[in-house]
C-alpha cells in the first residue's frame, strides 16, 4: 500500500508510479492510474520528459533543474506536486 | 475534471488512440430493453471468434488504450467472456463492463471480485420493479438486485449502478443515490438516446425540459456522480458539468461492434457512421485513417447554433441524438436547454427517422424466469 503524501517534497526522490501507464499524445501525454482509475493530462512535452526522467535523479529538484527552463521551474514543480496528489508519482 | 478550452480543442482534433473505447462483445441478450442502443437480442453468426477477439486485445494493448468498456448485448452471454476478460487484464488493459446482472450468480461474483482491473456496471432503469421493468422487462429488476447482492457478498468493492435517465425516473434521483450508498456502490447516470430501439420510445421517455434542469442542478451539486460525459448538452445552463464536455465521437471515443465494425460512438450504430472493420487491416488503421474519423476531426461548423451564446458550453450537443430524431447535424440538440431543438423537431415532425442499420432484436417477446 502506498501512502498519499499531503505535501510534495521536492528534495525527495520520485518516480512514475508503477501502476501508471503513460501514452504520448501531440499535446503531451495521457496518464492513467490503473489503481484509482484516474486519467490525468500532461499538458507539455517537457513535463512528459520530466516525469519520465524523475527516476534517474536523486531528487525532484535535480530533475527539475535538468528538464525545466529556469524561469518556469516553479510551474513545473507545482505540476509535479499536482501529479503526486493524483498518485501519478510516488516517492521511491 | 474540467478541461481548459485549449486542451478541448486538441481533443476535438483527435488523439493517437481513443480514451474511451466501447467494445460490444455480442448482440445476444436475454433481455429486450425498449431503449437498447444496439437493438440487441439475437447473436450475429459473424461475431468475432475468440482468436479474433484476442488479436484485437493485443492491438488495443499495443495502442496503449488503458481500458475498454465492454458491453453488448449481454457480454456474459459469450461463452468465452471470462477468457477474454482475463486476457485483457493480463495484458494490462483494464476492463469496465456493463451487464444486466442476470448471469452474475455467487460463483461468477467471486470470480469477478478476484480481478483488480475490472469494473462492473449493473444496469437498472428504475428504483423499483414497477418503474424498471416497464423498460427492461418483467423480472429484470429482481435479477439486477440479486446480482448486486452477490457482488456485495463477494466483497467485489464499489461496483457501479448504471441508470439511463428517463421521464419516469428523474424523480427517483435521491432514491438511486441511497440505493448506491446502501451497496457501497457508485452511481452512474447516462442520457437516454434515440438510438437503436430507443428511436421508438425516445419521444415518450426522454426527460422534460424541467426535468433536465433539475437533473443538471442535481449533478452540479454532486460532482462525484459518474456520467460518462453524457449530459454535456446541459452545460449550456451555466457552469460546466464534470467531464470533457465535448462530443468525442471519432476523436476520443469509438465503438467496436460484435462483428468488428467500428462506429464513431456507441450511440450511432448506423451505416452513416461506420468507419471500417477490424477484420480488414486492424483497429489502429481504422482509428487513424478512416475517412469518417478524419472528417469528424476537422473543425466543424456551429450551424444553427452559431449565434447562440452558449455554443461554447454545449458545442451543439449530441450528434446521435440529432441524427436519430431526424435532425441535421448542424441543428441544435433535440434536448437543447433553451428549446431550440424542440422547434427544429417540430419542423421535422412528419419525416421518417433513421433506424439502426443492423437490427438484432428478437422476433418473439422475452420473458425472464418461468412466469
Amino acid at each position: 500500500m502506498s501512502t498519499v503524501p499531503t505535501q510534495f517534497d521536492a528534495s525527495a526522490p520520485w518516480q512514475l508510479d508503477a501502476q501508471v501507464s503513460l501514452r504520448d499524445e501531440e499535446f503531451g501525454a495521457l496518464a492513467y492510474h490503473h489503481g484509482n482509475r484516474r486519467l490525468v493530462f500532461l499538458k507539455s512535452r517537457t513535463l512528459v520528459d520530466l516525469v519520465r526522467g524523475l527516476e534517474k535523479y536523486e531528487s525532484a529538484t535535480a530533475a527539475l533543474e535538468h528538464f525545466s527552463p529556469a524561469r518556469e521551474l516553479h510551474q513545473y514543480e507545482s505540476a509535479l506536486a499536482s501529479l503526486a496528489r493524483s498518485e501519478v508519482l510516488s516517492e521511491r | 475534471m474540467s478541461v481548459e478550452l485549449k486542451l478541448r480543442d486538441r481533443f476535438e482534433r483527435g488523439l493517437a488512440a481513443p480514451i474511451c473505447l466501447t467494445w460490444e462483445l455480442t448482440y445476444a441478450c436475454n433481455l429486450a430493453c425498449t431503449h437498447c442502443l444496439s437493438s440487441s437480442g439475437r447473436r450475429d453468426p459473424r461475431e468475432l471468434t475468440t482468436d479474433e477477439a484476442v488479436t484485437l486485445i493485443d492491438e488495443i494493448a499495443a495502442m496503449q488504450i488503458f481500458y475498454i468498456n465492454i458491453g453488448g448485448g449481454e457480454p456474459m452471454m459469450r461463452s468465452d467472456f471470462f477468457t477474454l476478460v482475463d486476457y485483457a487484464v493480463n495484458k494490462h488493459v483494464g476492463v469496465k463492463f456493463s451487464t444486466n446482472g442476470t448471469r452474475i450468480d455467487a460463483l461468477a461474483a467471486r470470480r469477478l471480485a478476484a480481478s483488480d482491473y475490472l469494473d462492473i456496471q449493473v444496469s437498472i432503469d428504475g428504483v423499483d420493479a414497477a418503474t424498471n421493468d416497464v423498460v427492461r422487462g418483467k423480472g429484470s429488476y429482481a435479477s439486477a438486485r440479486r446480482a448486486m447482492d452477490h457482488l456485495r457478498d463477494a466483497n467485489f468493492g464499489p461496483f457501479k449502478i448504471s441508470v439511463v435517465m428517463t421521464r419516469d425516473n428523474v424523480g427517483q434521483l435521491d432514491d438511486f443515490e441511497s440505493l448506491a450508498s446502501d451497496y457501497g456502490a457508485q452511481l452512474r447516470l447516462t442520457r437516454l438516446r434515440p438510438s437503436g430501439r430507443g428511436v421508438d420510445v425516445w419521444d415518450q421517455l426522454h426527460p422534460t425540459r424541467q426535468q433536465n434542469r433539475d437533473l443538471y442542478q442535481w449533478l452540479l451539486a454532486r460532482p462525484h456522480i459518474l456520467t460518462g460525459d453524457s449530459f454535456f448538452h446541459l452545460s449550456a445552463l451555466g457552469d460546466p458539468l464534470e467531464g470533457l464536455n465535448l462530443c468525442g465521437a471519432g476523436r476520443v471515443v469509438c465503438l467496436i461492434d460484435p462483428v468488428g465494425n467500428v462506429y464513431a460512438c456507441p450511440f450511432v450504430i448506423h451505416d452513416e457512421f461506420l468507419a471500417g472493420n477490424v477484420r480488414d487491416a486492424g483497429f489502429a488503421a481504422v482509428w487513424r485513417d478512416s475517412e469518417l474519423f478524419r472528417s469528424l476531426r476537422e473543425p466543424g461548423s456551429a450551424g444553427a447554433c452559431a449565434s447562440c451564446g452558449s455554443f461554447d458550453a454545449c458545442r451543439g450537443g449530441c450528434m446521435a441524438a440529432k441524427f436519430f430524431t431526424g435532425l441535421e447535424l448542424t441543428d441544435p440538440d433535440p434536448e437543447c436547454v433553451f428549446g431550440h431543438g424542440e422547434t427544429a423537431l417540430e419542423v421535422k415532425r412528419l419525416s421518417i427517422r433513421p433506424t439502426s442499420s443492423p437490427d438484432h432484436s428478437r422476433r418473439t417477446p422475452v420473458f425472464l424466469g418461468s412466469k
